[in-house]
């Protein structure tokens, strides 16, 4: 079974649509147990950094997420709440990637909304996928290039597209909404 | 590199497409389900659905039809028509929906554009501007035009700019339907004057009119209906010459 984790962001259910198209079950949870029990774990997001940690900490959902031992998959804001600190409402987050979300500088339009192809690209998640491929983003923060930057995407300035770190996955495009390549990537994941 | 988008709009009434839509190999040209998935087939980068009729009883079977669309569409798409309150936005963001658009409504009480942006988010909301150049000043119009009002356009795209707005989608009033191109000056103007993404809208007729608007000004993305919807020119196509044209567009 995999679990989406349910909190206060939008956009849950269009990752469990894409879920029901790519022939997988899922439930859209917040009971740690059955977090903990799933196969696999997505924990998607639009949303506002500090009022999102602030309601996986009302419920001790901080403390579980950081335990799965499970693939667990962060999208957009999802990612942004696995690394250590964002900008965005000056949010100390969960700090799973250790790095830091910052808001683009104002030098082009923002949101960075739309499709974009990577400049780099390796690992599980994108098996079959290429740099010419597009994915779509919304977003105006982004996590600054790190060691566990698996994916690189350049709007305004380099930044990770996508991360990872053992059993965690993050990316800052949305795969759900991507197109077949979306698709091609979520079922990379789910076939891990 | 970020991409220009190719935006469809569908008109809905009573749940079903309007203005005659001649699209061939379609089981029921009239569900904008199968028009929506042809397009994403195509290659449309969003979708549009705007509820032309937006009544009270209207608004459960829309809800109805966003969670259809949402379950089999795969890329983002927006739904408008009749939006009022945060209630309203809250239906259609729970059925589905990536983004709402707001328009005359917006216009009569800005606070609605903040209020949206507040519980869901900038990248929810698109406000839409129709603009007519009314003694030489490009002024925003309500009612589908029959309004006049007396907001400059470029400062009402201001202002919901800092109201929380994530995108503005801006129809020249003088150029939709004439299918003579986009209004350059108007779109250009807006799009230097804020910093969200600018649709351009209103007046598409030929492939040249993209080229000329992602051209001549930094907007973000084209919309059109009825010339996709009668086939004059398909997506693929449109793309195919775009790229050509060294515009950046997925493809």
């Amino acid at each position: 079974m995999i679990a989406i984790l349910k909190y206060s962001a939008g956009n849950i259910k269009s990752v469990q649509n894409a879920l029901t198209r790519l022939g997988y079950k899922s439930i859209i949870t917040e009971n740690p147990s059955e977090l903990l029990n799933a196969d696999k774990v997505i924990f998607p997001g639009v949303g506002e950094a500090s009022s999102a940690i602030h309601y996986l900490k009302e419920r001790g959902l901080d403390k579980t997420i950081i335990s799965l031992k499970q693939p667990v998959l962060g999208i957009c804001l999802g990612l942004h709440l696995m690394c250590r600190f964002s900008e965005e409402g000056g949010t100390k987050c969960l700090g799973i990637f250790d790095t830091d979300v910052r808001l683009f500088p104002p030098v082009d339009k923002i949101p960075h909304m739309g499709w974009n192809n990577c400049l780099t690209m390796k690992g599980d998640l994108f098996r079959d996928v290429t740099v010419d491929d597009d994915l779509y983003y919304v977003h105006s923060y982004y996590a600054e290039i790190s060691s566990y930057t698996v994916a690189t995407c350049d709007y305004i300035i380099p930044f990770s597209a996508a991360m990872q770190k053992g059993n965690f996955y993050a990316t800052q495009f949305h795969p759900e909404k991507s197109a077949e390549t979306g698709e091609k990537i979520l079922k990379n994941f789910l076939e891990l | 590199m970020l991409k220009k988008r190719i935006i469809p709009c569908l008109d809905i009434k009573d749940g079903r497409t309007v203005k005659g839509v001649s699209f061939i190999n379609l089981i029921d040209a009239g569900d904008p389900v199968e028009l929506a998935k042809a397009y994403v087939k195509q290659g449309a980068d969003e979708l549009v659905f705007l509820d032309i009729t937006a009544t009270i009883e209207n608004r459960k079977a829309l809800a109805g039809l966003v969670e259809r669309i949402a379950a089999e569409i795969n890329i983002p798409f927006t739904v408008g028509g009749g939006i009022d309150t945060v209630n309203d936005v809250s239906i259609l963001i729970k059925a589905g929906a990536d983004k709402v658009t707001v328009n005359s409504s917006a216009v009569r009480r800005p606070k609605l554009i903040s209020e949206i942006a507040g519980q869901f988010g900038s990248q929810c909301i698109v406000v839409a501007i129709d603009t007519k150049l009314v003694d030489d000043e490009w002024i925003v119009v309500v009612d589908g035009g029959r309004t006049i009002t007396e907001l400059i356009t470029i400062n009402w795209a201001r202002r919901v700019e800092e109201l929380g707005a994530g995108e503005i989608l801006l129809t020249s009033m003088n150029n939709d339907g004439t299918k003579a191109g986009f209004s350059i000056d108007i779109t250009g103007e807006v799009s230097r004057s804020v910093n969200i993404p600018v649709i351009a809208s209103g007046g598409a007729g030929l492939m040249e009119h993209f080229r000329d608007v992602f051209f001549n000004t930094s907007c973000s993305a084209a919309l059109a209906a009825s010339i996709f919807h009668f086939g004059e020119i398909t997506i693929p196509d449109l793309k195919k010459y775009l790229i050509n044209e060294k515009i950046s567009i997925r493809y």
